[in-house]
């Protein structure tokens, strides 16, 4: 066999939280005592589930016109590209979101947050990336609401993202977080992104050239994968 | 161009059922997939034993020719089928059970002339779980472990025996595969 294959790019210390995050009482017990074993990027690393639409159904990146009626909060766009770390986009993969309704609840069996549901708001959504990497969902603003990590720990107004990029190794689960939230400052979920600029960059901007007149309020959010190595080898 | 920073991963937290639900995705032979169909089962636990009720485990294969469906994969000399993925995602149940139901891959190249055992990536995601964990599946039965690039560099056996799903007989063949998160019998979980 002669194919020339190239892994992708190692994660650089200290860009990733940890593994372990006290803070985050969840992690003590939930993760691996044992240091990583190290592997060598192969085929099964480099490829990866691809989202013909057979394998991802149909878009759905409205979350505010699922139901019959309007759901209440803050109509929000959020909308950006997927780049690979040397700034490539990532075409045709799959994104997926979900969180609270506005008023900090769940569409979920075990949160008994006592705040209403919406009947109007199921807040799951997905979309596969545009030719340019591009991707555009309408939702409404997510609400803060209480966890029981520590006694009246209140999340950070927050929307969870799934993305695959082109490979096994490229899967990226993560939160997206709105400027200005006054509880960013005592989220371990935000806290444990080590840097400012990590912070930063899981923060949407505001961009008043995306709000809608009338309608809507614009948010800018770019995801990052990783990137391929130049180095590559034979498989 | 400057090199971009990946985004930084977080938990998906407990409360993801409603938006990464794929009761269709538990299935990979649903199309009618060529090759040997498989039950793999398992349960997940975290360091003190306790089941993990709020886990999601995601898979990657081969079929069971050993091709990838993915364009990076271009051997002429292995077919695709058109009726397999490869990919698939379930959540953990009460008890922290879950199961896939597959065909066994076949094998795949490592790197140079070696090759690959018949195995199955694993994605472990769950409350508490920041970054994804991944291990591999590989199968207690077959003689090519021996010889398996991946599982020869892991010098403790008892680590190494982490990631051999274990034949439980029946039909489709079941292949038991518990995710210990921590702990004693922690599953080996690779920096890829």
């Amino acid at each position: 066999m002669t194919d020339i294959l190239s892994s992708y790019k190692r994660e650089v210390e200290g860009d990733q939280p940890p593994l372990h995050y006290p803070d985050y009482k969840s992690t003590v017990k939930r993760n691996p005592a044992r240091a990583l074993l190290p592997l060598d990027h192969t085929l099964s690393e480099v490829t990866g589930p691809v989202f013909r639409e057979r394998l991802a159904g149909p878009d759905r990146a409205d979350l505010t016109t699922q139901h019959k009626g309007q759901p209440i909060g803050e109509r929000i766009s959020i909308e950006g590209w997927v780049l690979d770390e040397d700034g490539r986009p990532v075409p045709n993969t799959l994104i997926e979101i979900w969180q609270c309704n506005s008023s900090g609840r769940y569409l979920h069996p075990v949160d008994q947050h006592d705040a209403p549901l919406d009947p109007n708001f199921s807040g799951a959504g997905q979309i596969v990336t545009n030719a340019e990497g591009g991707y555009r969902f309408v939702t409404i603003k997510p609400g803060e609401y209480p966890w029981r990590n520590t006694p009246n720990a209140w999340r950070a107004a927050h929307i969870h993202f799934s993305l695959f990029g082109p490979a096994f190794a490229t899967r990226l689960i993560c939160q997206l977080y709105f400027p200005g939230d006054p509880l960013l400052e005592w989220d371990p979920m935000f806290q444990c992104i080590p840097t400012q600029a990590g912070k930063d960059r899981v923060t949407a901007k505001y961009d008043p050239t995306l709000s809608k007149a009338e309608w809507s309020l614009g948010y800018r959010f770019n995801f990052v994968l990783r990137g391929r190595d130049s180095t590559p080898w034979e498989a | 161009m400057a090199r971009l920073t990946p985004t930084a991963w977080a938990t998906v937290g407990p409360f993801f059922s409603f938006g990464l639900d794929r009761p269709d995705w538990r299935d990979l032979t649903k199309d009618g997939a060529k090759g040997e169909k498989i039950l793999i089962e398992g349960i997940m636990t975290d360091g003190d034993g306790a089941p993990v009720p709020d886990g999601i485990v995601e898979i990657w294969q081969a079929n069971a020719e050993g091709r990838y469906d993915h364009p990076d994969d271009a051997r002429s000399d292995k077919p695709l089928d058109p009726n397999f993925s490869g990919f698939g995602r379930v959540f953990t149940d009460a008890e922290g059970k879950y199961s896939f139901l597959t065909v066994k891959p076949g094998p795949v190249p490592g790197r140079g002339n070696a090759l690959q055992a018949p195995h199955v990536m694993v994605s472990v995601f769950a409350r508490g779980i920041i970054k994804r964990l991944v291990t591999r599946i590989y199968f207690a039965d077959d003689s090519r472990n021996d010889a398996d690039p991946v599982l020869g560099r892991i010098e403790d056996k008892s680590r190494r025996d982490t990631l051999i799903a274990q034949p439980q007989g029946g039909n489709p063949a079941k292949y038991r595969f518990d995710i210990r998160l921590q702990g004693e019998g922690e599953t080996a979980f690779f920096d890829i």
